[in-house]
C-alpha cells in the first residue's frame, strides 16, 4: 500500500501516461508510412506474368491479390486483366480450384502504351510501312532498339505542337486582342483594319504549312507498327511511337527487373499524367504543391510577423486587442471549405474581376485573374495558415526576455530598432517554427484549392520560359487534389489505387523535404544567434 | 582593496574647494557635479518609491547606493536614463540635471540622452548576436557605417572591459556562449562603446563568482579615469571597495551620503550605522 503511494507521489504513472501516448502517436504515423510504402511502393515492380489453363481456355495475367478461403469464396487469386480495348476490364478473380495448369512463359510481354492502358500478350512481327522487316524475337529486338528513337520522334512532335504551333495561336489570340482593344479605345480605321486582317490572313498561313508538317511528320511516325497478340488469339497493331516501355518480366534477371523498376519510378517523378491521371506521372502536380506552399509562405510570413508585433508590441493591451486575438485563434478553426468559399468570392471574383475589368477589357468575356489561379489558392491558403503564425510569432515575441530589449534601449536604440535588430532575430526561431507548421497545414489542404484554382489537368506549368515566366493567373495541378481525382473521381480508379497510394507518400515526403529546409534554416540561424529562447 | 589613495587624494582637495558641494558637515568640492538629482519624487501609479530625493554624483567618480532591497536604489539608478518611462503608470516629479540640462523637461529627446548613459544590469543580457556585433551594436543604430570606425571602437571597448585579450580571435562566436562574468564584461564593453559620460550599474557582480566580481571591481577602479560610475550593490564590502561616495537608501528615502570612509567608520545616521553593522537588511 505504502509503496504504491510511493508510486503514486514521485507521478510515475504520469511518466507512463506520457510515454504511452507518444509511442501511440508514433505507431500510428509509422503506420500510416508503412501503409502508404507497402501499398504504393510495389506499383513499379514489373512482377512475373503467368499463363493459367482454365477450363474456358488459356490467359495470361500478372497475379495481384490473393485471398485465401473465406466464408463466401473459396480460395482465389485477383488477375491483372490489362488489355482493356479488348477485355474492357481491369481486374478479374478466379478461384485456385479452377487453375488446370500454369507456366511462366519466357516471352510473356508487358507492353505500356500511351493509351488504353498496358497491353500482355506476344510481340507477333514488326513492320515499316505495312512491309514486315521481322517476326518473334528477333522483331522484339528491333522494336526495343528502335523505340528510344520512336519516342524522340514523337516528342520531338510534341514540342512542335506545342511551341511552334503554342507561339502561333498565342500571336492570332495577341491580334484579336489588340484589334478589339483599338475597337474600345475607338481607334479603329478601316486601314488599321485592312492591315490586321493581312496579318491574320498570314499567321493562318503559316499555322496551315505547320499542321502539313506535322501531319507528315506523325505519318512518319506511324509507319513504323508492331503487331502484338493476346493469348487468345485477338492482334492489334499500334505504332511502336505509342509505346513507352517494353518488359518482359519473365525473362529478365532482377536486375532487370530493378532497372524497370526504377525507371518506371523516375517516370512518375519526371513526366505528366496520361490516360485521365491513372497512368505516367505526377511531375506537375508535384511542381504545383512546391509552387504554391512557396507563394503562400511568402505571403503569410511578413503578413503574420507584422500583425503579430503589432498585436504584441504596439497595440495597447485593451478588449479590443483581446478581441482580435480571440478572433485570430477561432479562424484557425474555420473549416478550410469556408477559406475556399471566401478566396473565392473574395479573391477570384472582386479582386480577379477588378482586375480584369481594368487591365484586361479587350479580353472580355475570356477571364484573366476573374477565375481560379495559383496566386488565388497561395493567398487563400496564406489566410488559412495566418493564425498559425500570428500565435507562433507572438508567443516567440514573449519569449525574448525583457532584460533584453532593456539593453537596447539603454543603449539608445528606438523602439523600431529595438524590435528589428535584437527581438525579431531572438524570436526568429519561433517565427520558422511557425511557418513549418503553416507549409505543412498548407501543403496538406485541398479542399479550398478547388475553389480556387486547382485542375485535374493543366495544360502548362505556372512557371515556364515564355514571358512573363511566372504565371501567378495559371491554374495548377496539386498533389493532394491529384489523390482525390485518381483515386475517387476516375473511371478505372481500381486499377489506379496504387498510384493513389504512390501520390500520398509523395505528398508526405514533399511536406518533409520542405520541413527539413525549413528546419536546417533554423538550424543555421541558431548557430548565428547563439541559440536562446526556442 | 585601491580605494585608499584616490581617497587620500580627494581629501588632499579638500582643502582647495569651495562650498559647493553639500557634504554632511564639511563643504568640499571635489570635482564639478555632473548629474545631479532635484527633490527628486517617483510614484508607481499611486505607490511613491522615491521620496525628495537629493543627490549629486561628481565627475570621474565612483558613488555606490547601498540599502536594503525594495529601498528604491534601482528605481533612482532608472530615473537617471529615463528607463522608467518603459514601465507604464510611472510619474517622476522633481528634477534630473545632466550639466545644467533637466532630463525630465519637457521635449527631452529621451532617446538622445541615453546615448550618454551606459547601462549595466543585474544579469548580463547579451544580445544573441556575435561578440563583434554586440559591442558595435551602439554605434550600429546610431548609423554609422564606417568599418574602421566601428572595428577600432569595438577593439578600444572590448580592451577598456579587459575582455579583449580573451575574445579576440573569436570575435564572430556567439556572445551568448561566453562565462558568465565575460558576458558582463562584454555588457560593459558594449556599453562604453557609445562613449558614455556616465556609467550605470545595477548589480553588476550579483550573479557573479568571487573572481569574475574582483575582475569587475578592478574595472570599475580603472574605468573610473574615463568614465562618472554609479554602481548600486547590496555587497557592503564591496562598496567600500569600488566606490568614492556611498548614499544609503532606506524605504525610498536618502538617509545619508557621504564619503565611503566616512559611511564606513563614522556614520552621521543611526539608521546607517545599524544597516552597516548588520542590525537589519
Ligand atoms: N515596475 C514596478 N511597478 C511597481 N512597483 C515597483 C516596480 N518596480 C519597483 N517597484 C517598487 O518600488 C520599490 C523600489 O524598488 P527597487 O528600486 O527595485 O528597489 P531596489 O533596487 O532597491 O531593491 C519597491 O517597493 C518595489 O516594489
Ligand atoms: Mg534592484
Amino acid at each position: 500500500m505504502s509503496r504504491f503511494f510511493e508510486w503514486w507521489r514521485r507521478g510515475s504513472v504520469w511518466v507512463w501516461l506520457s510515454s504511452a501516448a507518444l509511442a501511440l502517436s508514433l505507431i500510428m504515423v509509422a503506420g500510416l508510412v508503412l501503409l502508404l510504402g507497402a501499398k504504393g511502393l510495389g506499383f513499379f515492380w514489373p512482377s512475373n506474368i503467368q499463363q493459367f489453363q482454365l477450363a474456358d481456355g488459356l490467359v495470361l495475367r500478372q497475379v495481384t491479390d490473393h485471398e485465401s478461403e473465406g466464408r463466401y469464396h473459396p480460395a482465389r487469386i485477383q488477375l491483372k486483366v490489362a488489355n482493356r480495348d479488348i477485355y474492357g476490364q481491369d481486374f478479374r478473380w478466379i478461384d485456385l480450384a479452377d487453375i488446370q495448369q500454369s507456366s511462366l512463359p519466357k516471352d510473356a510481354l508487358f507492353v505500356e502504351r500511351l493509351e488504353y492502358g498496358p497491353f500482355i500478350g506476344r510481340l507477333i512481327q514488326i513492320e515499316e510501312y505495312g512491309q514486315v522487316l521481322a517476326r518473334g524475337d528477333e522483331a522484339l529486338s528491333i522494336a526495343r532498339s528502335r523505340l528510344p528513337s520512336a519516342k524522340a520522334h514523337n516528342a520531338q512532335i510534341k514540342t512542335l505542337e506545342q511551341s511552334e504551333a503554342g507561339s502561333l495561336n498565342t500571336r492570332i489570340e495577341k491580334l484579336r486582342l489588340a484589334e478589339r482593344k483599338s475597337e474600345l479605345q475607338g481607334k479603329q480605321t478601316p486601314q488599321t483594319m485592312q492591315e490586321a486582317e493581312n496579318k491574320r490572313k498570314e499567321l493562318h498561313q503559316q499555322f496551315e504549312q505547320l499542321q502539313t508538317r506535322l501531319d507528315a511528320l506523325r505519318a512518319q511516325s506511324n509507319s513504323l507498327t508492331v503487331t502484338l497478340e493476346t493469348v487468345d488469339g485477338h492482334s492489334k497493331v499500334i505504332p511502336l511511337a505509342n509505346i513507352a516501355r517494353l518488359v518482359s518480366p519473365n525473362s529478365v534477371g532482377l536486375f532487370g527487373k530493378i532497372g524497370t523498376y526504377l525507371s518506371r519510378m523516375w517516370e512518375f517523378l519526371s513526366t505528366g499524367p496520361r490516360e485521365a491521371n491513372t497512368e505516367g506521372g505526377v511531375f506537375p502536380a508535384i511542381f504545383g504543391t512546391v509552387m504554391m506552399v512557396m507563394i503562400m509562405s511568402i505571403i503569410v510570413v511578413p503578413l503574420g510577423v507584422l500583425a503579430a508585433l503589432f498585436l504584441r508590441e504596439y497595440a495597447r493591451d485593451g478588449w479590443v486587442v483581446r478581441a482580435v486575438r480571440i478572433s485570430v485563434n477561432n479562424l484557425a478553426g474555420v473549416p478550410s471549405i469556408v477559406f475556399g468559399v471566401f478566396g473565392l468570392g473574395f479573391f477570384v471574383v472582386t479582386v480577379g474581376g477588378g482586375i480584369d475589368n481594368f487591365f484586361f477589357p479587350e479580353r472580355f468575356p475570356t477571364p484573366t485573374f476573374k477565375t481560379g489561379g495559383i496566386l488565388w489558392a497561395s493567398l487563400t491558403l496564406a489566410l488559412l495558415t495566418l493564425p498559425v503564425v500570428i500565435v507562433a510569432t507572438e508567443e516567440a515575441l514573449a519569449a525574448v526576455p525583457r532584460s533584453q530589449r532593456e539593453g537596447s534601449l539603454a543603449l539608445g536604440a528606438t523602439k523600431w530598432q529595438t524590435l528589428w535588430n535584437v527581438v525579431l532575430p531572438g524570436a526568429s526561431q519561433g517565427i520558422l517554427t511557425g511557418l513549418i507548421l503553416a507549409m505543412a497545414r498548407g501543403a496538406g489542404e485541398v479542399a479550398p484549392l478547388m475553389l480556387t484554382g486547382v485542375v485535374k489537368l493543366a495544360p502548362s506549368l505556372p512557371l515556364d520560359a515564355t514571358f512573363p515566366f511566372i504565371h501567378l493567373d495559371r491554374k495548377f495541378m496539386h498533389l493532394g487534389f491529384h489523390i482525390y481525382d485518381v483515386g475517387f473521381q476516375s473511371p478505372n480508379s481500381e486499377a489506379a489505387k496504387p498510384m493513389v497510394f504512390m501520390t500520398a507518400l509523395l505528398l508526405l515526403l514533399i511536406v518533409l523535404v520542405l520541413n527539413i529546409f525549413a528546419l536546417r534554416l533554423r538550424k543555421k540561424l541558431r548557430r548565428r544567434t547563439g541559440g536562446s529562447s526556442f | 582593496m585601491s580605494t585608499a589613495p584616490h581617497v587620500e587624494k580627494i581629501f588632499a582637495q579638500r582643502a582647495l574647494v569651495s562650498d559647493e558641494f553639500p557634504l554632511t558637515d564639511t563643504t568640499v568640492r571635489i570635482a564639478p557635479i555632473l548629474i545631479r538629482t532635484k527633490s527628486l519624487n517617483l510614484f508607481y501609479g499611486e505607490k511613491q518609491a522615491l521620496f525628495d530625493i537629493n543627490i549629486g554624483f561628481p565627475k570621474n567618480t565612483v558613488t555606490a547606493l547601498i540599502g536594503p532591497s525594495g529601498c528604491g536604489k534601482s528605481t533612482l539608478l532608472r530615473c537617471l536614463n529615463r528607463m522608467n518611462d518603459l514601465i507604464d503608470g510611472v510619474r517622476v516629479e522633481g528634477k534630473v540635471l545632466l550639466g545644467d540640462q533637466d532630463l525630465y523637461a519637457p521635449g527631452v529627446d529621451v532617446i538622445g540622452l541615453r546615448k550618454h548613459m551606459g547601462m549595466v544590469f543585474q544579469k548580463s543580457n547579451p544580445f544573441p548576436k556575435s561578440i563583434f556585433e554586440n559591442v558595435a551594436y551602439g554605434l550600429r543604430i546610431q548609423g554609422i557605417r564606417d568599418r574602421l570606425v566601428i572595428q577600432e571602437a569595438v577593439e578600444r571597448s572590448l580592451q577598456g572591459a579587459g575582455l579583449w585579450d580573451e575574445v579576440k580571435d573569436r570575435l564572430s562566436e556567439s556572445g551568448l556562449g561566453l562565462s558568465g562574468g565575460q558576458q558582463q564584461r562584454l555588457c560593459i564593453a558594449r556599453a562604453l562603446a557609445i562613449q558614455p559620460e556616465v556609467v550605470l550599474m545595477d548589480e553588476p557582480c550579483s550573479a557573479l563568482d568571487p573572481i569574475a566580481t574582483a575582475k569587475i571591481e578592478e574595472l570599475i577602479f580603472e574605468l573610473k579615469e574615463k568614465f562618472t560610475i554609479i554602481i548600486v550593490t547590496h555587497n557592503m564590502q564591496q562598496a567600500a571597495r569600488v566606490s568614492d561616495f556611498t548614499g544609503f537608501f532606506w524605504l525610498g528615502k536618502m538617509i545619508e551620503r557621504d564619503l565611503t570612509e566616512r559611511i564606513f567608520t563614522n556614520p552621521k545616521q543611526q539608521l546607517t550605522e545599524d544597516y552597516i553593522t548588520g542590525r537589519f537588511g
